[in-house]
């Protein structure tokens, strides 16, 4: 005879005790959260988008459109358009510079230099316009000589480049950055041993590997650049028809009243800001696709 | 080539990776440079490709002095043990790349580079590729790309970093042989770095067993193991 018992299964209780995954929360605290997420952004982004469009097409289309066709209007386009397209490719520039020197090389100092280049995004614009007027202006030794040779820096054009370019320098940067420490040294290090020049290196292995981080980044600072108010606003004097770029020029016309002159303005603004916005969705889509593809085993 | 190392020393700011080392390789040997992490056989192997340089001592290429020499005139084959392979490019172009970037006067017609590329494909074993990118290949595939990308600039020298290490023991048996072969056909000096004591042993002509930034024992696999010169060596090699 057998000296053990086998063990009879016990009976499955007649409904089966509900799991919960430990990462997932209770419904009421997701019902919470998605409404509270829903109602924020509702509450502060869609609304007011909504808004500056209501208020452009308030009197219609046609005068709408008339608005930005005045002399004013126009030149405060041209100008945002001119410092854009000025100052995005010098951040381009100084942001592969910048996340080159941090990534490729070895140096003490260097967690300070990244704090360095986010400065622009934890100080006010205001001061930074400030400490630009502080230096270039005409009171200024170095802005005294400047303008005295026909160089103007503040209230002008160069000001608003320079005004422009400190604020959005980060963001070339601080998009290369990760992407640069992932991929490493290795591929430019064999690029080398395989008689591959420095430029040429850079050309045809580096410049290729991040190219769709830099062209994200490249249009966050398009957007920013084009929607600067803080810094522009002092270094530019708001001289009309001359230093008033879009922003600048929208603050004008809603304080002398001229709603649908403003919102028009603002509404082309926030279109311009929007197309930039998506086509970075498009780019984003691409980068997790290239990112995923080649990520290393 | 042959290769002298005349009391090579490097130090990382604080940290020493190598202490004064010498090191003498004949042409067209197989040598293992084998040691556990941190015994600074990587940073000698990245010192002779011209990738560190050292803070004292010479490399001699043939008796002459190259410790200056840049790591392109060096013409140094250097497998990565990451293989490093140019992720956006496709294997033909990757084993090209080292032609496309000679000067326009040396650069040879692009019909002799495709040429050059099918014969490395041949040699490596793998004649198909040549369209593929290197995220569709399996880590063995990359391992041999990578050697016939190196072996594509017509080297002085063949630099390998644990070549074999990221990939599974069987594969690793097949790649190893490949090595051998490759080097008995070329005649190609060649220099791996391990620490994989077997691979070692099987594989090369003459290990150099190291460990904290010295060399511990130069040898023919077959004296390294009957003769271990210090407590260390008996060690590592586990005799």
């Amino acid at each position: 005879m057998s000296d053990f018992t086998v063990a009879q299964p016990r009976p499955l209780p007649a409904r089966p005790t509900k799991f919960r995954r430990a990462t997932e929360e209770s419904p009421l605290t997701r019902v919470t959260l998605i409404l509270l997420t829903v109602g924020g952004l509702a509450l502060l982004v869609f609304a007011p988008l909504l808004v500056v469009f209501a208020e452009a097409m308030a009197d219609g289309w046609a005068t709408s459109v008339a608005s930005l066709g005045n002399r004013e209007a126009w030149s405060a386009i041209r100008l945002t358009l001119l410092i854009t397209a000025m100052a995005v490719p010098m951040n381009a520039v100084f942001g592969i510079a910048a996340a080159w020197f941090i990534t490729k090389f070895d140096f003490r100092g260097k967690a300070f230099l990244i704090t360095l280049i986010d400065l622009p995004f934890s100080v006010s614009p205001v001061v930074a316009g400030l400490c630009l007027v502080l230096l270039f202006g005409a009171n200024s030794m170095l802005g005294g000589w400047l303008v005295a040779h026909g160089y103007p820096i503040v209230f002008a054009v160069p000001g608003i480049v320079l005004a422009t370019v400190f604020v959005t320098f980060p963001f070339v940067a601080r998009e290369l950055i990760p992407v640069m420490i992932e991929q490493g040294r290795t591929e430019e290090e064999a690029a080398l041993t395989l008689g591959a020049s420095g430029w040429r290196t850079f050309r045809t292995v580096t410049l290729p590997n991040i190219r769709w981080a830099l062209l994200y980044g490249t249009l966050l600072c398009t957007a920013r650049a084009m929607g600067e108010f803080g810094a522009v606003s002092v270094v530019s004097g708001k001289i009309r028809g001359q230093t008033a770029t879009m922003p600048i020029t929208i603050e004008m016309m809603y304080n002398e009243y001229l709603s649908v002159a403003a919102f028009s303005m603002a509404a082309l603004l926030t279109a311009l800001a929007l197309i930039t916005l998506t086509l970075k969705t498009v780019m984003e889509l691409r980068l997790s696709d290239q990112l995923s593809a080649t990520r290393r085993h | 080539m042959h290769i002298d190392i005349d009391d090579i020393a490097k130090d990382f700011g604080t940290s020493t990776a190598l202490l004064p080392v010498s090191l003498s390789i004949p042409s067209g040997a197989l040598v293992a440079l084998l040691g556990p992490s941190g015994s600074g056989k990587t940073t000698l192997l990245r010192i002779l490709g011209g990738l560190e340089f050292p803070t004292s001592g010479r490399v001699l290429f043939n008796g002459q002095d190259a410790t200056g020499m840049t790591v392109q005139e060096r013409r140094a084959g250097f497998v990565f043990q990451s293989y490093a392979l140019f992720r956006h490019m496709t294997v033909f172009d990757n084993i090209a790349y080292g032609l496309n970037a000679r000067p326009r006067a040396q650069r040879p017609p692009k019909a002799e580079i495709a040429r050059r590329v099918t014969k490395l494909l041949d040699l490596i074993q793998l004649p198909h590729i040549g369209g593929r990118y290197p995220s569709q290949l399996s880590g063995g595939q990359r391992q041999r790309v990578a050697l016939a990308r190196a072996l594509a600039i017509e080297p002085r020298m063949l630099l390998l970093d644990e070549p074999f290490g990221a990939l599974d023991a069987k594969v690793r048996k097949e790649l190893r042989q490949g090595l051998r072969d490759i080097h008995d056909e070329t005649g190609l000096t060649t220099i791996f770095v391990t620490h994989d004591q077997e691979e070692a042993m099987e594989l090369a002509d003459l290990v150099v067993v190291m460990s904290m930034g010295r060399i511990e024992q130069i040898g023919r696999p077959h004296d390294i193991r009957e003769k271990p010169a210090t407590e260390f060596v008996r060690d590592f090699v586990g005799v």
